[in-house]
């Protein structure tokens, strides 16, 4: 997915994007009959549990090829800018660490960090309303959580020093 | 008149005081989605229904549908005041509303909108009132062929209505059939496509992907555009509405046209999307003033609201009658009928009364509130896209997790919600649509069992699908749907070809 459009701005070119995604839903297609048919796609006595998913799978695949082909008849044009591309990343790593964190720090303490990377990393504000923001917006999902609605959101060691 | 002694019920129902509480509450908290990039509607009410498990079904539905009434209001806020659609179904107003705000009209293209959304809805609302218990009735007679042949039809006018590619939008149907069957497989009681990975054999939640799908793809999508919010101040004083209001006779014809096509397209699942367009571009053919229509013209608002709340609203019609939602937000509402233990179709109307009317009568009373809410707080609102954008979107982000994990208490939602938000991401920017997608993952599971019931009780005969009158109708109905879109270019090039001097029409 490395090939590049010239122009004044560079980025992801859309036919090798177009292609890739159409490419990876081929094999999802594949995935999908060769678990069916495993099972049993046919007749016994009724349909067999692999017998509407193997029909969608056939259509979808039929689909995926389609656009697959379309991709490469079709002008190439940019997607997206290397610029733009950055952006998402600079959102999407912060996201992943504090998914990544939840399971061992439990979400209170992790949104609290996943704030301060966000806003530290995009940018554009400053510390004190970084560590505001940080401060308040767990608590704040906590008393509506877990003493309004009751609802057991997944909690780590600091919220066991804290007695929850 | 039967239907309005049960609509009267239903006031009594949903004029229960926590009832009423749950409707404000709904309201102010779609205003909020609509207003906030990266919250909609199906987002919204896909992150709140885990909230709402052990509340009764009658609130719950009513503090749910009223987010989505709430979410309708929201989106055109954004789109007068920053030329931004919150919702893409308000796309089409910013193409005169901001142009009215630029020129220090705010207040009045904000008040035509919010009434042309109150008058879409209450006509979208009427026809539900009165045409969902017939066909409801009329459903009743379906077996297991007949609903096929209505899921077909609802997924055949997906594929031949709808503007995007039609391959891609083939991938998207099938995509969610492939995802409703991974798990356990009722009738069998067999593990389908989970290649031994024990997190997937519950299956994928339909709301743990609508808020990846939704929710977090439209925060990447935001922040790639790197998002800068100016805006129009709004002041609304009553004098304002009172003028307003008074110069809206005028456009009646506007306001039914947009209104007849709203409902048309809210029923046929076309969307609120597709509907504002059309009463927009309706209105720019048939107005007296066309020419100006883009530069600011009240008209030019009243339009695309009123279709698209009219077609938001008529949306519920078929999940209410059919237990086929018409829209991605209908079809989250449904998926909540299932969780809170309603059996959705035609014998809702017969075995949950109260529920089926209290929800009607709440959409009249939720509109109503929403109406005078969203004139109320509309610079409170406009103030809430004055926060930087670097601490809503994370906290948008939070409150997207929290949402998917509550739905089972599992963190594997989180990241499953992850994945879809990057493949949400790569659809919409590859133009694969989204609300198909959706729609098969929650009438996944019944398609099939319909499917399958019909094929066992006519012993793999698939002639089943042709045995009667009504089932045949609606098989050709389909294929019809289905077609529509290469039958419309020969027609339309047949006409020109017989010399016909008049300008194609451009299509749907």
């Amino acid at each position: 997915m490395s090939s590049t459009v010239a122009g004044p701005e560079r980025g992801l070119s859309r036919r090798a994007v177009e292609a890739t995604v159409a490419a990876f839903l081929i094999l999802l297609a594949l995935l999908a009959l060769w678990d069916s048919y495993g099972r049993g796609a046919g007749w016994d006595n009724g349909p067999e549990n692999g017998f509407f998913p193997a029909r969608v799978a056939w259509l979808f695949l039929g689909a995926s090829v389609l656009v697959l082909v379309n991709s490469v008849r079709q002008p190439d044009q940019l997607l997206v800018t290397w610029k733009q591309l950055g952006l998402v990343a600079r959102v999407l790593g912060p996201l992943v660490a504090f998914v990544a964190m939840i399971d061992h720090l439990g979400i209170y303490v992790s949104s609290a960090v996943f704030i301060v990377l966000f806003m530290v990393v995009v940018g554009a504000s400053r510390w004190w309303s970084i560590l505001l923001t940080a401060a308040i917006v767990p608590v704040v999902c906590f008393l509506i959580f877990e003493t309004q609605f009751g609802v057991p959101l997944p909690k780590g060691p600091v919220e066991a020093l804290l007695g929850y | 008149m039967e239907e309005l002694q049960s609509l009267m019920g239903g006031f009594q129902v949903a004029l229960s005081w926590h009832n009423v509480a749950f409707m404000v509450i709904g309201v102010l908290l779609g205003i909020v989605v609509g207003v906030l990039p990266g919250l909609g509607g199906p987002n919204g009410v896909a992150i709140l229904l885990p909230l709402t498990f052990g509340m009764d079904p009658t609130s719950a539905i009513i503090l749910l549908s009223s987010i989505y009434w709430g979410a309708l209001f929201g989106g055109a806020i954004t789109a007068v005041l920053f030329n931004i659609p919150g919702e893409a179904w308000s796309v089409a107003t910013t193409f005169d509303g901001y142009p009215m705000a630029v020129k220090g009209r705010a207040g009045e293209a904000l008040t035509a909108a919010f009434t042309a959304s109150f008058i879409g809805a209450v006509s979208g609302v009427v026809l539900i009132t009165f045409v969902a218990p017939l066909i409801a009735e009329f459903a009743l007679r379906f077996g297991p062929a007949e609903f096929f042949a209505v899921f077909l039809l609802t997924f055949c006018s997906f594929i031949g209505m709808g503007k995007d590619n039609k391959a891609k939008i083939v991938i998207a149907l099938c995509l969610g059939f492939l995802l409703a069957a991974v798990g356990l497989d009722t009738i069998s009681g067999d593990l389908r496509m989970t290649f031994d990975v024990t997190e997937l054999m519950r299956g994928f939640d339909f709301l743990v992907v609508v808020i990846g799908l939704f929710g977090v793809s439209e925060i990447m999508l935001s922040v790639e555009e790197g998002l800068q919010f100016k805006g129009s101040k709004a002041a609304i004083d009553l004098r304002v509405v009172l003028r307003t209001w008074a110069s809206l006779p005028r456009y009646w014809a506007t306001l039914v046209r947009s209104a007849v096509v709203g409902m048309w397209m809210g029923v046929t699942p076309g969307g609120a999307i597709a509907a504002s367009f059309m009463g927009y571009g309706l209105a720019k053919r048939f107005s007296r003033n066309s020419a100006n229509l883009g530069q600011g013209e009240i008209e030019g608002v009243l339009a695309p609201e009123t279709a698209a709340h009219a077609a938001g609203t008529s949306a519920l019609l078929p999940m209410l009658a059919l237990g086929i939602p018409g829209s991605a937000t209908a079809a989250v509402l449904l998926g909540g009928l299932m969780i809170w233990g309603l059996q959705p179709g035609p014998m809702l109307f017969v075995e949950q009364k109260d529920f089926v009317w209290g929800l009607i009568a709440s959409m009249y009373l939720g509109n109503f509130a929403g109406l005078v809410i969203v004139l109320a707080t509309v610079p409170l609102f406009a103030a809430i896209m004055r926060i930087p954008f670097s601490i809503v979107a994370p906290i948008i982000l939070i409150v997207c997790a929290i949402g998917a994990y509550t739905v089972s208490n599992s963190t594997f939602d989180i990241w499953l919600m992850l994945v879809f938000g990057v493949v949400g991401y790569v659809f919409k920017k590859l133009d694969y649509p989204l609300a198909p997608l959706v729609l098969a993952i929650v009438l996944g599971d019944r398609a099939e069992d319909a499917i399958r019931s019909a094929l066992i009780g006519s012993v793999g005969d698939l002639g089943v699908f042709f045995s009667n009158g009504l089932v045949s109708t609606l098989m050709v109905l389909s294929l019809v749907l289905l077609l529509w879109g290469p039958l419309s270019s020969l027609l339309a090039s047949l006409r020109d070809g017989l010399g016909g001097s008049r300008t194609p029409r451009s299509a749907p």
